[in-house]
Order: C-alpha cells, then sequence, then structure tokens
C-alpha cells in the first residue's frame, strides 16, 4: 500500500478506466461484428477454397494419370493387334509365296514329266517310222535289185554297190 | 528467447527502480523550490499573490529537474500539450455530489501554464496533475473529494480515443476489401498488411494455444487485444501529436485489459478447470487441500502479471527515452546530444520491438489462459500435445 501511495503512476484513474472499458467495449463489439468476423469467414473461406482446388486438382491428377494408363494400354494393344495382323499377313504371303512355288514345281514336273513323255514317245514313233521306212527301203532296194539281178550280174552288181552308196542310214 | 527475458527482466527492474527512486526526487524537488523561493527576486512577481509568486517564481528559477519532466510526460493530462505554448483543452467531466459539471481544461490554467482555481458548482483545482475540489482557503477538501469523479476526456483518453478512430478506419476499410474483391482474388493494400497480422494472431496464437475446435469463439477478443495494444504502443513511440500520450503505459488501461481478460478467462473456463483448482485430480488429499489455495491465488495473478508487465514495460521505455533526452538537458549543452540522440534512437528501435513484443506476449498469454480453462480431460491434451 506505501508504494501505491507514494507513486502516482501505479494508481488507476477512475476516469481512465471509464473511459477504457468504453472504447475497449466499442472497438470489441463494432470490430467484432464489422471487421472479424468477415475477415475470419472471407479468410476461412478463401482457405477452403484454395483446399479444394488442390483437392481437385489431385484428382484431376489422378484422372489425367489414370487416361494416360488408359491410353497406353490402348496404344499397346493397338501395337500388339497390329503385330499380330502383320504376322499374319507375313504368314499369308509366306503361304501363298510356298504354295505357289510348289505349284509352279509340280507343274513344272509335271511338265517337263509330259514332255519327257512326248519326247518318248515321238523319239519311238520316229524310231518305228525309220524302221518301217528301212524296211520299205530294203523292200524297194531288194526289188530293184532282184529286177537288176536278173539282167546283169556284173551290172548286178555294181549297180548293188551303187545304191549300197546311195542308201545313207540318218 | 533467453535475450528477450533478460531484456524484460532488466526493463521491468528498471521501472521498478524508477518508481521507488521518484518519490525522494518528488520530495526534494519541494526543497529546491522553497529554496529557490527564498531567495527569489523576481520584481515581475512581487505584485502577485503569495501563491502565485510561489509557482512563477518556481517555474522560472527551479533547477531542471529530470524526474519532473519525465514523469510529466508519462502522466496523464487535462489538457494535451502540442508544443511551446501551443496546448489543446481538452474538455473535463465531473460527477459531483450535486450533478454533472462539464468545462474546458483551459480554465483551470492560466496564461503561464500555472494551476488556478475554476468556480462551478465547486472550487476546482490541478493539484499535482489532478483535479480537485478546494476550500475557499485553497486547500484540497478531503471530505467533498470524496464524491467527485473525474471522468474528463484526458490527454490518455484523447489518444485513446484517436486510437480506437484509427483501428476502426484501418479495419472497417480492410474487411470492406473482402467484399468488394471476394475471397478468390489475393488482398490488397491495407487488407493485404493487415490479413497476415489477422492470420498470425490466429495462427500462432490463438490455434496452437487454445486448440482448433474452441479458437473461433475467442477470435474477436484476442483480435481487438492485440491490435488495440499495439496500436496505442506505436502511438506512444511517436513524441509529438497525435502519439505522445503513454495510454499503454498507463496502469488503468492495462487493468481494464487485464479485468477483461481474467472476465473472459473464467466465464469461459469448464468444469475441468475449476477442478484442478479446487481439488487437483490424482494428487493425495492433503496435497490437494495444499494446492487449493495456490492455484486460487493463480487465478488472480495470471490477469495481474498480465497488466503490470504491460504497464511497466511500456512505461521503462518511456522513461529510458526520456532519461536519454535529459542528458542534454542536464549537462546543458549540445555536445551530450551526440551521445544521447543516437542511444535514445536505439532504444527507440528496441522500444518499436518491445511495442510489437508487448502486444504479442499479452495476446499469447491470453490465448494461453483461455486455453487452459477450456482444456479437455488431462490424458486428452497430453495425446494433443504429443501429435
Amino acid at each position: 500500500m506505501f508504494i501505491l501511495e507514494i507513486n502516482p503512476l501505479v494508481l488507476p484513474d477512475i476516469g481512465l478506466v471509464f473511459w477504457n472499458t468504453i472504447a475497449f467495449l466499442i472497438l470489441l463489439v463494432v470490430l467484432g461484428k464489422f471487421a472479424w468476423k468477415p475477415m475470419l469467414k472471407a479468410i476461412a473461406d478463401r482457405e477452403s477454397g484454395i483446399e479444394e482446388a488442390l483437392l481437385r486438382a489431385d484428382k484431376m491428377k489422378a484422372e489425367i494419370a489414370a487416361m494416360q494408363n488408359e491410353n497406353e494400354a490402348l496404344l499397346a494393344k493397338a501395337r500388339e493387334e497390329r503385330a499380330t495382323l502383320i504376322k499374319e499377313a507375313k504368314e499369308a504371303s509366306d503361304k501363298m509365296v510356298a504354295d505357289a512355288k510348289e505349284k509352279a514345281k509340280s507343274e513344272y514336273d509335271r511338265i517337263l514329266a509330259d514332255a519327257q513323255l512326248a519326247i518318248t514317245q515321238q523319239k519311238n514313233a520316229a524310231i518305228t517310222e525309220v524302221k518301217n521306212q528301212v524296211g520299205t527301203l530294203v523292200i524297194e532296194v531288194a526289188e530293184k535289185v532282184l529286177r537288176k539281178e536278173l539282167s546283169n550280174k556284173a551290172d548286178q552288181e555294181s549297180y548293188i554297190k551303187q545304191l549300197a552308196d546311195g542308201v545313207k542310214l540318218n | 528467447m533467453s535475450f528477450l527475458r533478460i531484456k524484460t527482466l532488466l526493463v521491468a527492474s528498471f521501472s521498478f527502480l524508477a518508481m521507488a527512486i521518484s518519490n525522494p526526487l518528488l520530495a526534494s524537488e519541494n526543497v529546491v523550490n522553497l529554496d529557490s523561493n527564498t531567495v527569489a527576486h523576481d520584481t515581475a512577481s512581487q505584485v502577485a499573490s503569495a501563491e502565485t509568486h510561489n509557482a512563477t517564481a518556481s517555474h522560472e528559477e527551479k533547477a531542471f529537474n529530470v524526474t519532473e519532466t519525465i514523469l510529466e510526460h508519462i502522466k496523464d493530462d487535462h489538457s494535451w500539450h502540442l508544443w511551446g505554448h501551443l496546448t489543446v483543452a481538452l474538455p473535463v467531466i465531473l460527477k459531483t455530489s450535486q450533478g454533472f459539471d462539464v468545462f474546458s481544461s483551459a480554465k483551470l490554467v492560466d496564461e503561464n501554464h500555472e494551476p488556478i482555481v475554476y468556480t462551478g458548482k465547486f472550487d476546482y483545482k490541478l493539484v499535482e496533475g489532478k483535479l480537485k475540489i478546494v476550500n475557499k482557503q485553497g486547500a484540497v477538501d478531503e471530505e467533498a473529494n470524496k464524491h467527485l469523479i473525474d471522468i474528463s476526456i484526458t490527454k490518455n483518453v484523447a489518444s485513446l480515443f484517436v486510437s480506437v478512430f484509427i483501428i476502426l478506419f484501418i479495419f472497417l476499410n480492410a474487411a470492406a476489401s473482402y467484399k468488394k474483391t471476394g475471397v478468390t482474388s489475393a488482398p490488397k493494400g491495407l487488407q493485404s498488411f493487415m490479413e497476415p497480422i489477422v492470420l498470425f494472431v490466429r495462427d500462432d496464437l490463438a490455434i496452437p494455444n487454445i486448440g482448433k475446435k474452441k479458437y473461433a469463439k475467442f477470435m474477436p477478443f484476442l483480435l481487438t487485444v492485440f491490435f488495440l495494444i499495439l496500436t496505442n504502443n506505436f502511438l506512444g513511440l511517436i513524441p509529438f501529436f497525435p502519439g505522445g500520450a503513454n495510454v499503454s503505459g498507463n496502469i488503468a488501461f492495462t487493468m481494464m485489459l487485464a479485468v477483461c481478460v481474467f472476465v473472459v478467462v473464467n466465464l469461459s473456463a469448464n468444469k475441468n478447470y475449476w477442478q484442478h483448482i479446487f481439488w487437483m485430480p490424482g494428487m493425495h488429499w492433503s496435497m490437494k487441500l495444499f494446492l487449493a489455495p495456490i492455484e486460487l491465488i493463480g487465478v488472480f495473478t495470471k490477469p495481474i502479471s498480465l497488466m503490470i508487465r504491460l504497464f511497466a514495460n511500456i512505461t521503462a521505455g518511456h522513461i529510458l527515452v526520456l532519461s536519454l533526452i535529459c542528458i542534454i538537458f542536464i549537462f546543458k549543452t549540445i555536445f551530450a546530444s551526440a551521445i544521447a540522440v543516437p542511444f535514445a534512437v536505439f532504444i527507440g528501435m528496441i522500444e518499436c520491438l518491445v511495442a510489437f513484443l508487448q502486444a504479442y506476449i499479452f495476446t499469447m498469454l491470453t490465448a494461453m489462459y483461455i486455453g487452459m480453462a477450456n482444456e479437455e480431460h488431462h490424458h486428452e491434451h497430453a495425446d494433443a500435445a504429443h501429435h
């Protein structure tokens, strides 16, 4: 109490306390209603907005990633399909080529065989004809020889020789 | 942080010393005045009355008194002295036993700024800066003063009103710009300057101390306390009009805030808080009996510590700066300013920090006390602290 009495600095004036209280209450009420409430609400709104936007962005990111995955899967599938298609086409073409080759070969073989057959036949036919002609010739020669023999012996012989020279077996 | 604690301690002890010493100095000053009166040969004041002679002589001839000068600057006043002979007169409002009495404070002083008697419903006179009812002989009438309530608009009150207008202007404008620009756009101007501070109070003071669940209810109170203290601290640092009044370094101001904190803390307190005060759980019954009065005292010491901390810090800062400036007048040479002014600037810088720091500490402790009063069961808190 002694210190309180000796120093006016630590003695609160009733008037100051009165006005301070009024000023503080006015500030509290007015600011509370017209400043702090809208400010804090706006800040909270903004914060929730930002949070929402971030969440949304995350969601979008995930969605985009999912879409990319899907795309990649589709691409891979398409690639695979293309590969199989190409493979199949190649196989088909290879088969076709092989088939064609085989066919050609068999055709060639057949033609060759046919040709050989024809050649053999013609050869045989030619030989037969030659044989026939030789026979005919022999008969003709024999006939002529026989006719000549009957007239002159020497002439016969020279004639035969002449004939023999004229006959050329081919 | 330890640096700040040491600093606070130093300031507090210095202010306590200043308060303790000021009384003997005031006493010796009276002696000096009496001495100077006896040797005064002021011809001009010879014709004046004995009392005016006394006052004028002491005004002109007394030695420069540091304590008086400093206290004059720190104390409240009925008029607002701007510079030289320019003084703003403020209204004096008195509630007496015969109703209200309102008049200008200019009527309480003569042209030499010495107190004179003004006669309203009673005879009033300024005695050591305080308005008193005096009787016909010019002596203080103790009996009549008991019914006198002085609710004048003093320098501190006027400065407080200025700060209230500044705060209202700033924050009503800032709040309005949220409506104008909407919540999605970035803050602009005043709004962008104030929003981080408001967020600081919310995120660094309210939420950590009170908790996410309950802090919203106390935000208006904490913000108002913070910005009222901050504004008045900074206004007090401005040495000329409209600053210069020592509002936040006045015990009435800090007492009012402390009482508000006391009311808010104890009205919001839950059962758990009162149980911890009167019947501390988890203790032996004898310990509970021992702790109850200590805890009960704590209920009062918390706001009282708030009151004294703010008052002492701000007043001490003002005393420091004024003391340094007074060095020039003590040595009566302009060269003293080479030392005094840089030091005063340095202390002024620290005062800027202290102005913010004290508003911060006051609000943080208030939030902490509110948080303690609203704490849920202990294990829950332990859990919360863990995370």
